[in-house]
């Protein structure tokens, strides 16, 4: 495939600005369907793929496959009551649902989902919009999504969603810097923030020579900025506050989180949020590590026509369900964390580790561009990595065999009256199904 | 619809049709909805225990800390957006690498000390 | 007079009358929303004015950052819903004396310093790009950009001296707050006991509360 004819099907930030009006209502209104169909069926696929896991059926009966629904679940859910719980402040327990949903479809706009493609005979690139600083918009996005948690646990005047607000919103902005420091690494290789020049960027790798052969490095940065890619999905998990870290709804701990006194539309705005953030994600995800919409490479390699016309479309409808269904995948097979060890990967690993890798590559890029040879300082990196691995490593097994003991006597000594009234510890035989030493009573059960 | 505007105006179009789309969903919601309220069902779920007293609770103060650390690194973000665009640029360089080593060296000796200071964990 | 022109007077009332709404209003936490409001309109005004980076961090740290740190102190202290009457305070009209002096002084200084430095729009665009500010702030500006880090720095270890003087690693604990592993909290049990708790909770709400529902759940 010759560069000139690459360049003309991508879209760089010139091709934006040129649409007439009815170009741009229709984008705009392609999106929002667009958005609207994927969750509908994000939430039949989701319940399809976690039956077969789990070796059910799932839901099968409304139209084929089951496919219709969770249309109508929506529907049915959103004609149920609106109960507006007394003594709330009613006009933020409105404004909370839309400020939930609305930042996630408006992040939307900034992704490219395919190349320049003519429609009623103009040249359009298949994106809302694009600016210069595009990547920002769904972090500042994201951060005004915050308030829709935070301002619904608080409206709600009770506390189990005031804690679910408060944790949510503690967990979406614990993670978005790690999300933002993730992206610092894919600037520093494509050296713009617009997204559809990100795009153009992953198109060819950079060739340089080893040992007289000329070679290309990956021109994917999911491959190039392995690390970052690697933060990035950890974040995506914790922004879209699914499981594993869909704590904010620990039901156990707080009934439904922020969400606890909603019902009817406002419910399901939250509902869709969630699904469309995951959308979203998603599609942000490969747009700046997997190459947006340009086809993987063995396909580019025998079909020159693949990167052409329409087809991006559909490498990036299959881009995006590969995380939905990634998505999909951990929630049937991960329990949910604990609140401590969400903050502590967190902040004490994904921060740390993100702003050590973001010296690491300025520095190779740094001596690349002073036109030194970078390749003894890529062993030497990754000497350096392999030892503080081995160190962390050892350091988890002499603390771990440090409190082992510690926490093996405090359970013998565990006194079943604490607190005055007689409990069973938390290792009790039943819990394990074994002895059945004393089944659990209708006073432990209705405390749910 | 031309050229900087034209680009923010589409994004003004979205939230437009957005807004209307969830508008028309509010309204279709109203005037299709039941509604008959009772005392019991306007009460907040307490796990079926009547609520006691006002129905606020006051947070903890590790959130605020959270809170604190995020606009730090926020802050800390938005510096490195910038100058990961210009630095493979011509005329930036090994200076420009050691203003930002500077730079993170003290922001980093601020993770640090929140570090060692039992901060960053939960409980 | 344009249509940036007029956006921009519009965006100016709202910023400035959402500012107002922060003082007068009576409801502690829709001060800090009608905050958002006026941040937002400023950044829009930035937006017009073709600095779009800069708009877009108004909206990642004041908007994002900044007001959910308000936020969350509010809600540390107490977060009434409805109005709270002992909101106002007596020093109504030196305030007033002090906000429009600050205002004029500010306003004269901006209109006298830069009345003949008019730009064309037109001729802006794209120059609120993260290039051209990197560039300006890696060539020109770097000192106040390094001072920034230290300025930051100083902040952090304030807000986390002040706020964790109780717990922490480094200082002496009180013996009560020494963890006990795996040593359950003294939880109401049942369900009479556990009204009193709701009612207990309410009264001393620190990090119990958490640790309390948490527990109550790892139970079932």
């Amino acid at each position: 495939m010759s560069e000139t004819h690459v360049l003309a099907e991508g879209a760089t930030l010139n091709s934006f600005g040129h649409d007439p009006w009815w170009i741009i209502g229709l984008k705009a209104l392609v999106v929002f369907v667009f958005l609207l169909l994927t969750v509908l069926i994000t939430v039949w696929a989701e319940r399809r793929i976690i039956g077969r896991m789990q070796l059910r059926p799932g839901p099968n009966r409304a139209g084929p496959f089951g496919i219709l629904q969770a249309l109508f679940d929506g529907i049915k859910g959103a004609l149920k009551e609106d109960i507006v719980p007394r003594g709330v402040d009613k006009v933020v327990f409105f404004l909370a649902p839309i400020l939930a949903a609305a930042p996630a479809m408006v992040s939307f706009s900034v992704i490219p989902w395919g190349g320049v493609v003519s429609i009623g005979g103009h040249k359009t690139p298949l994106q809302l919009a694009d600016l210069p600083v595009a990547v920002l918009l769904p972090l500042a996005m994201a951060s005004i999504g915050v308030y829709g948690f935070v301002l619904a646990g608080w409206s709600s005047m009770s506390p189990y969603a005031l804690l679910g607000g408060l944790r949510s919103s503690a967990q979406v902005i614990s993670y978005e810097i790690a999300m933002g420091l993730s992206f610092v690494a894919v600037f520093l290789f494509s050296g713009t923030l617009s997204t559809s020049e990100i795009v153009a960027a992953q198109a060819h790798g950079t060739a340089f020579k080893v040992a007289g052969m000329t070679l290309h490095t990956p021109s994917w940065y999911a491959v190039l900025l392995l690390p970052s890619f690697i933060i990035y999905i950890f974040t995506m998990m914790g922004e879209s506050g699914r499981i594993p870290f869909d704590l904010p709804e620990g039901e156990g701990e707080l009934v439904a989180g922020y969400h606890t006194e909603y019902s009817s539309l406002k419910f399901m705005m939250f509902y869709l949020a969630e699904y469309v953030n995951m959308t979203t994600l998603s599609a942000l995800c490969t747009t700046l590590f997997l190459g947006g919409y340009r086809a993987p490479w063995p396909i580019t390699w025998f079909w020159s026509g693949a990167n052409s016309g329409w087809w991006p479309v559909l490498w990036f409808l299959i881009k995006i369900w590969m995380f939905t269904f990634f998505f999909i995948w951990l929630r049937a097979a991960l329990p949910r964390v604990r609140y401590d060890q969400l903050m502590k990967l967190g902040w004490k690993v994904l921060i740390p580790v993100s702003l050590g890798w973001i010296l690491f590559v300025s520095v190779v890029r740094a001596l690349r561009n002073e036109h030194h040879d970078v390749g003894p300082i890529m062993i030497v990196a990754a000497i350096i990595v392999v030892l503080l691995l081995i160190a962390s490593f050892l350091w988890e097994r002499v603390s771990a065999s440090e409190a082992q003991p510690e926490e093996a006597e405090a359970a013998a000594e565990q006194d079943p009256m604490a607190g005055g009234f007689p409990v069973p510890p938390l290792d009790a035989p039943h819990y394990h199904g074994v002895g059945n030493g004393r089944a659990p009573n209708s006073a432990e059960a209705t405390r749910a | 619809m031309h050229g900087y505007y034209g680009t923010y105006l589409t994004v003004v179009v979205l939230f437009a049709i957005g807004a209307a789309i969830v508008g028309g969903a509010f309204l279709a919601n109203r005037a299709l909805r039941p509604h008959r309220p009772t005392p019991e069902k306007l009460t907040t779920y307490e796990c079926g225990v009547d609520p006691v007293g006002e129905g606020w609770a006051q947070s903890y103060v590790r959130y605020y800390v959270f809170a604190y650390l995020y606009v730090v690194f926020a802050v800390d973000a938005v510096f490195l957006f910038p100058w990961a665009t210009v630095f493979s640029a011509k005329g930036y360089g090994y200076v420009t690498l050691g203003e930002m080593f500077v730079f993170l060296a003290f922001i980093a000796a601020g993770l640090a000390y929140a570090w060692k200071k039992g901060v960053l964990g939960w409980v | 007079m344009t249509a940036a022109d007029l956006v921009i007077v519009l965006l100016g009332v709202v910023a400035v009358g959402a500012g107002v709404l922060v003082v007068a209003t009576r409801q502690l936490v829709h001060a800090a929303l009608w905050l958002v409001v006026s941040f937002g309109a400023l950044a829009g005004s930035y937006l017009v004015l073709t600095a779009e980076f800069v708009a877009w961090v108004q909206v990642l740290i004041y908007v994002g950052a900044v007001v959910v740190l308000l936020l969350f102190g509010i809600m540390l202290t107490r977060a009434p819903i409805g109005r709270s009457e002992d909101l106002d305070s007596g020093n109504r009209i030196v305030a007033l004396v002090v906000a429009v002096a600050t205002a004029g002084v500010l306003v004269t200084t901006l209109v006298r310093g830069f009345r003949s430095a008019y730009v064309p729009i037109k001729d802006r665009v794209g120059s609120g790009s993260s290039h051209t500010l990197g560039g300006s702030l890696f060539q020109t500006w770097v000192l106040p950009f390094e001072a920034l880090s230290v300025l930051l720095l100083a902040a952090l270890i304030g807000a986390i001296v002040l706020s964790r003087t109780d717990i922490g690693g480094a200082g002496p604990e009180p013996e009560e707050e020494e963890p006990e592993p795996r040593r359950r909290p003294a939880a109401p049990r049942g369900t009479v006991a556990r009204r009193l708790g709701t009612a207990r909770r309410r009264a001393t709400p620190d990090d119990e509360d958490t640790i309390v529902l948490s527990r109550v759940d790892e139970e079932i």
